[in-house]
């Protein structure tokens, strides 16, 4: 049942994924990467982390994605849409070499499945402690400089929108 | 419970602090001038970047791990600081009168400088993989908007545009190998990953793969070849003081978290990634030399000149003996000085109207201002690696330490490959001293920062290059705490 599920999601990412690159209207794009979006939720949920999978859904196929869509209706697309993929030689080489990564990573991890480490929260220890409580207090300890730190990303990302795209005064 | 920090740890990152709050005032005190007084606000970039160098001062003494071994606060980082407060210092007296010709002369420009200046310093103190990636986002975030500043210009557009997918993809590959590291080790702490890994088989295929997908995503941000076909569109794109910060700015950065992660977390696997880093070295300068021959455009050429010089840089890291890495210390200090000054001569070139940024610009600039061709031929000197300029001693140390490491075929090519650069270095010579220039006679844009930042240059390369002794023995000194 269990890895039934995880099949089947992870196929939906998948192909939803390789819908995404392939679409060649924006929107539709847009919206198979909320479908990416909704299946690694449920793989979230799968591996027990019901926080995360909840702010995947919120954050990302919730508040992003009606951004990219809103950015994309915005911008007048049907041009772009028409014009026909140019370099066809470029394409070949590209699928190519995606071939030989995809068999290199075949090679890596066809062997079995791969064993990693566990680290300090075991999905027992998470389910006694609570999963939002365990991701805030890390967040709040052992991850509060990178955390904070991403306050200045959010203001050179805010600085820099209104740089590029302001209108001059004078 | 510990707290989670304590005073200790606010003390470590008061640069860091000092910084992100001059940037903050330069925002605001863009507002609050009239326009066309915005130089004020380069100079006072300035005042928050000596401020940031009295409290890296002030808080060098406190040798830590601070925030639970996210931060560290050594002597490789207090260098490395020591160095990007340089570069941001360089950048904005090399801006302050190319912005104003250019046309874009806004405030947030200097804010973006220190904001990329900020990612750097948490890029080379930090212990662990996130907020070294945090780091790196926010000094690519910046550049990227940095790259982009002359919005009228369609190729400075374009450079952006490509600094931005390359650099998102980038990011992508380098985020796929740390998830590999993190997964085989349980933890992302630097230090947590190397005893894990010790103590585990190395002959795993995925250590393998996490490993050069980590190389291949610092290799962008450094541009090694093959990740290097975005640099020279970037380059010639961008506004050249933008380019002049491009090209030190995040390599002396991607230097520092690459030095960080292949000697503090993955030690284990020096064997594998030495043949990796070889035939990099090799791939990078050769293709870096060669193509640099053909360039008409001397951005471009000088994209391709510091494509090859991170092959000389790799070098050191080959070898990896601590000669060999505090070789590649003393050569970042170099480079950067001999890189920006180059720049700054062809924003010295730059007009009203004229790029400069065309060999041919250069021609009979001996004549106009005999004390321009000669300071540009010294930096020339330098990037070719001629006594008695810090390039000499830059290169003799780097490839001295690969043949002590019994490298000596790699010494040899590095040789060849500064052989082939002496010929389009010395074309630039040849252009400025030779030809004529072209009439009608133009003038150059001389300013009174400019000059200051191209006497330090200057003096900087004469001083390693005749007394390099005390620079060496700080670049060793560097290194304790990594080794």
């Amino acid at each position: 049942m269990e890895l039934g599920l995880f099949i089947v999601l992870a196929l939906v990412a998948m192909a939803s994924a390789i819908a995404v690159i392939i679409q060649r209207n924006p929107v539709y794009s847009a919206l198979y990467l909320i479908l990416t979006f909704l299946s690694l939720a449920g793989l979230y949920l799968q591996l027990q982390a019901q926080f995360i999978a909840a702010i995947q859904v919120i954050v990302y196929a919730g508040a992003i994605m009606v951004l990219f869509l809103f950015v994309i209706m915005l911008l007048d697309l049907r041009k772009e849409e028409q014009r026909a993929v140019k370099g066809g030689y470029q394409l070949l080489i590209g699928l190519l070499l995606a071939a030989i990564l995809l068999g290199e990573l075949g090679l890596v991890f066809g062997g079995g499945v791969l064993k990693g480490v566990p680290g300090e929260f075991s999905p027992e220890k998470v389910s006694a402690l609570g999963n939002t409580q365990v991701v805030g207090r890390l967040l709040f300890t052992d991850f509060l400089l990178p955390f904070e730190l991403t306050s200045v990303i959010l203001l050179v990302a805010i600085v820099g929108a209104i740089v590029l795209a302001k209108r001059r005064l004078d | 419970m510990s707290p989670p920090f304590t005073i200790n740890d606010l003390w470590a990152i008061s640069p860091e602090m000092v910084l992100t709050t001059a940037a903050i005032i330069l925002l605001i005190l863009d507002f609050l001038l009239p326009p066309g007084r915005r130089a004020v606000v380069g100079y006072t970039g300035l005042l928050g970047i000596g401020a940031t160098f009295a409290a890296l001062g002030a808080s060098a003494g406190v040798r830590a791990e601070a925030f639970s071994g996210m931060y560290l606060s050594d002597p490789f980082t207090l260098f490395f600081k020591t160095i990007f407060l340089l570069i941001a210092a360089l950048i904005i007296l090399i801006s302050l009168n190319y912005l104003s010709v250019e046309g874009v002369d806004q405030g947030e420009y200097y804010a973006l400088v220190l904001f990329a200046t900020v990612g750097m310093m948490i890029m080379a103190a930090s212990g662990d993989l996130l907020s070294l990636y945090i780091g790196l986002e926010t000094m690519s975030l910046s550049i990227y908007v940095l790259a982009g500043f002359l919005r009228k210009d369609r190729r400075s557009n374009e450079a952006a545009l490509k600094y931005l997918l390359m650099g998102a993809f980038s990011s992508g590959i380098l985020l796929y190998g740390m998830t590999l590291l993190y997964g085989l080790s349980g933890s992302t702490n630097l230090k947590a990953i190397s005893r894990t890994l010790a103590a585990q088989d190395l002959h795993n295929p995925a250590l393998t793969l996490a490993m050069i997908l980590l190389a291949a995503g610092f290799g962008f941000k450094i541009a090694t070849v093959p990740f290097h076909m975005y640099l020279p569109d970037a380059y010639e794109g961008a506004p050249t003081s933008v380019t002049a910060f491009m090209s030190v700015g995040p390599k002396a950065a991607g230097f520092a978290v690459l030095l960080r992660v292949f000697l503090l977390a993955i030690p284990s696997l020096q064997g594998s990634w030495v043949q990796l880093f070889y035939v990099l070295s090799v791939l990078t300068m050769t293709v870096g030399n060669v193509v640099a021959i053909a360039q008409k455009n001397i951005k471009r050429m000088l994209a391709y000149s510091s494509i090859a010089h991170v092959g000389y840089l790799l070098i050191g890291l080959v070898a990896g003996s601590p000669l060999g890495i505090s070789a590649i210390l003393l050569y970042l200090l170099v480079y950067i000085l001999m890189n920006v000054g180059a720049f700054a001569m062809v924003i010295l070139l730059c007009r009203q109207g004229l790029r400069g940024d065309q060999i041919e610009d250069f021609s009979g600039l001996a004549q106009k201002s005999p004390l321009a061709a000669a300071t540009m031929l010294i930096f020339l000197l330098s990037l070719a690696g001629i006594p008695p300029t810090g390039g000499f001693v830059a290169k003799f140390y780097v490839f001295g330490a690969a043949i002590k490491a019994g490298y000596v075929l790699l010494a040899v090519i590095a040789v060849v490959n500064t052989a082939i650069s002496l010929f389009y270095y010395m074309r630039v010579a040849m252009v400025m001293y030779m030809r004529e220039e072209p009439s009608p006679i133009t003038a150059l844009s001389p300013s009174r920062p400019l000059h200051w930042a191209l006497a330090i240059a200057i003096l900087g390369i004469l001083i390693i290059g005749v007394y390099p002794g005390p620079f060496l023995g700080w670049a060793w000194v560097s290194l304790t705490g990594l080794l």
